[in-house]
């Protein structure tokens, strides 16, 4: 079992961190998170088992020559490493400018002794 | 056309010439070994995380030097020389996968951790039961993966140096793992990492190297080199097209995407992976070593790309399968067609550096699961000094070293290729859930993590006893016998959804209440950060200073002090400074909860801290066992003295 509920701390009747939690600014951040993380992850996941399907299921499709002897299952792998490549870069902008502020200002108001 | 001939007969190359290469690498390994060692080695955070004091992109390199084994590097550029695109749907898979840790397991991790998974899952969840299912997970899987390489090694020995014989091959295999695991017990984290630096710069510029000079040979020009491999290869286009080695059947194709979706989840649940994250001070470095990480591992698979059709096109498919090493002497072939002996050689040392660099990691992930989880916690009740848990760690190194050496030996010559599958599987259906349902799941039980990571554990296990990979086909390990029920060979197809669906059923059917207060913590923590490098006063977690229950008197005042040093702490975090600037931010830094809770004096996080459930017995009072160091110690600091 788990332990009862926290005595008071740091505010009439909550636990920093459930405050902390429920601070708009914390709000925010985690809906802003997750509104880069579950569609990009979706997409990436479509994505990458879109290829891994047709590998499995249309070779004949992904056999097609594109430019010379390049066939397209080459073309959609090197595909996954540009789509993998572009979606860090854009998860990198994207943190820095709206996930790492708003972050930062939780951390600091917790660390800062301010509820 | 006479290296190919010579190639069918023996080893190619010299094999002394690779002696030599291979020995300079494990001089310099052993200088970087030594220059590790002056920084301390003798606490638990310098032996397994090397004091958190890496900087992103260092760790970056040592996270791709850690994950591209010898079977990614020869392995992958044999399979695309010979299968074709088949043949790189692994190097696209386990690439992939390094998007899930990015996304979901990099920062989190470092956020809520200390040394391993169980960390971070004793947040939320009561501390003994997950602590022994996390152990388990990562000693298990972190075996499994050694008892790989070092049984791979019997192959590579054969082809590098010209040894064949039993005895002579397990000589080496033998002398591999002493040598790992005397630069381990030297060097600890802060060594492995150093070699695995090295090996990935290594790794990464032979793999240029080697795939400039086959660019050029064919003038620049992509199409050309593909023209030609389809030119030498007996399938002709075949090689450009799938179907060489997968699908054909609904089986195959299920076969393929179970292969997928292992991999896929498998990587980030990988605990020598996980344990890289420890390495670097804070999430934001954690963030930055996993996005060098995938720009280097990426760059070095689209060059392997390169390589495999090179091999096809300049040393041809029935060259490399009749050599030593079959598939795997692609790579060593094409550098012995395109640079002599000389480049075969660095190839060669490469190679080896490879499973030095993924052993040394692996031991010191299973050594640290064990002494930190199972003898600090379970055993002593946290009542560990750290001394003694380093000795423990250090010990635990020696036997799984040996137990790998034993089974790498055992296992020579075993065609035991689906050990890869086995515990990326493993990691896919026990770690991933269990890591997702804690940090984005409120009503996640001890009971969930502890049926998700058993039940995962065990289903992927069974899976491949009976399946084709072990048994039934001439393929398998044991061709001779036929018990084969199941009958994909890559398990991960069933065994990820019952990971998962054994971690909600757990929690649904516990009685345990999901303590909301304590899911709120540990998001908070995940996502900013807060108490890993400052403590957050009026953090009711951290465990009272005495006494066996949660605190019933509130906070001394110096809870309530924004930063306090303790006395004596000269490692503490320089007044909160983040980041690499920091340097080696000192023990405490990656502390959780450590050092900004002055008036729960240092020792309290260490036994019960993540997540002090509060069984009595999980907070030893008045020690300072499993601190980051044992000159943290602050124990002047303790009220009740």
């Amino acid at each position: 079992m788990f332990a009862p509920s926290p005595p008071d701390m740091a505010g009439p009747g909550r636990d920093v961190w459930v405050a902390a939690a429920q601070s708009p600014d914390f709000v925010e951040l985690r809906r802003r998170q997750l509104r880069f993380l579950l569609p990009a992850t979706a997409g990436f996941m479509a994505w990458f088992f879109c290829f891994i399907a047709l590998t499995a299921w249309a070779p004949e499709l992904l056999g097609a020559k594109v430019l010379g002897d390049l066939t397209l299952v080459l073309v959609l792998a090197v595909g996954q490493f540009v789509s993998t490549f572009a979606i860090t870069l854009a998860y990198v902008r994207y943190a820095g400018r709206r996930l790492d502020p708003l972050a930062d200002r939780v951390r600091e108001r917790l660390e800062g002794g301010r509820p | 056309m006479t290296a190919r001939l010579a190639a069918a007969e023996t080893a190619p190359g010299e094999p002394l010439l690779n002696i030599a290469v291979f020995t300079a690498f494990l001089l310099l390994a052993l200088v970087l070994v030594l220059r590790a060692r002056r920084r301390s080695t003798s606490s638990a955070s310098d032996y397994y995380t090397a004091g958190g004091g890496f900087t992103g992109p260092e760790n970056g390199l040592a996270l791709s030097g850690d994950f591209l084994s010898a079977a990614t590097f020869l392995g992958i550029v044999g399979a695309v020389a010979v299968a074709g695109p088949d043949g790189y749907i692994y190097a696209v898979v386990a690439f992939v996968a390094w998007l899930v840790a990015l996304f979901f397991v990099a920062e989190l991790l470092r956020n809520t951790g200390r040394y391993t998974m169980a960390d971070v899952l004793g947040h939320r969840l009561r501390q003994r039961p997950v602590r022994a299912a996390a152990a388990t997970s990562a000693v298990v899987i972190s075996t499994l993966y050694l008892l790989g390489q070092l049984a791979g090694a019997g192959g590579l020995i054969a082809l590098l140096l010209n040894i064949t014989d039993r005895a002579g091959q397990s000589a080496v295999i033998a002398a591999v793992g002493a040598v790992v695991i005397g630069y381990v017990l030297l060097g600890g984290m802060s060594g492995a990492t150093s070699i695995q630096i090295v090996k990935a710069c290594l790794l990464l510029a032979t793999g240029l190297a080697m795939a400039a000079f086959v660019l050029g040979k064919s003038g620049l020009s992509l199409p050309t080199l593909l023209t030609e491999a389809v030119q030498n290869h007996p399938r002709g286009e075949a090689v450009l097209q799938p179907g060489l080695l997968y699908g054909g059947s609904l089986t195959a194709n299920l076969d393929l995407v179970s292969l997928a979706l292992g991999g896929v989840l498998g990587v980030a649940g990988l605990p020598h992976i996980l344990m890289r994250f420890y390495t670097v001070p804070d999430a934001r470095q954690a963030r930055k070593s996993v996005v060098w990480a995938i720009w280097l591992i990426g760059a070095f698979f689209l060059l392997v790309l390169v390589l495999g059709y090179g091999a096809t096109a300049l040393v041809g498919p029935e060259a490399i399968l009749s050599a030593p090493g079959g598939v795997n002497s692609a790579a060593p072939l094409l550098a012995l067609q395109i640079g002599g002996p000389v480049l075969l050689a660095l190839v060669s040392a490469v190679a080896f550096a490879t499973i030095l660099a993924v052993v040394a990691g692996l031991m010191i992930t299973a050594a640290a699961a064990f002494a930190h989880d199972v003898y600090a916690r379970l055993i002593r009740n946290g009542r560990a000094t750290a001394e003694e848990e380093v000795r423990v760690a250090r010990r635990t190194t020696v036997v799984i070293g040996v137990v790998g050496i034993a089974g790498g030996i055992l296992a020579n010559g075993q065609n035991i290729a689906f050990l890869a599958a086995l515990t990326f599987a493993m990691a896919a259906s026990a770690n991933l859930p269990t890591l997702l349902y804690s940090l984005f799941w409120k009503r996640f039980t001890t009971s969930g993590a502890v049926w998700s990571i058993y039940g995962g554990l065990s289903v992927t296990l069974l899976l491949i006893t009976f399946s084709p990979a072990v048994s039934g086909t001439p393929e398998s390990m044991l061709p001779g016998l036929d018990f084969a029920v199941f009958p994909l060979s890559n398990p991960g197809l069933v065994s990820v959804p019952v990971g998962f669906l054994l971690g909600y059923l757990g929690t649904v059917f516990s009685s345990e209440k999901p303590d909301a207060a304590r899911y709120a913590q540990m998001v908070v923590r995940a996502l900013t950060g807060a108490g890993v490098q400052r403590g957050v006063p009026g953090d009711p977690s951290v465990p009272p200073p005495a006494g066996r229950h949660r605190p019933s008197l509130p906070v001394t005042g110096q809870n309530r002090r924004p930063d306090p040093q303790p006395a004596g702490s000269p490692a503490g975090p320089a007044s909160g400074s983040r980041g690499p600037a920091s340097g080696r931010p000192g023990d405490t830094a990656g502390w959780p909860g450590n050092n900004g809770t002055a008036g729960s004096p240092g020792n309290s996080n260490t036994a019960g801290w993540p997540g002090n459930s509060n069984t009595a017995g999980t907070w030893p009072p008045g020690r300072g066992e499993s601190l980051p160091s044992g000159r943290n110690r602050p124990g002047g600091h303790d009220p009740r003295r």
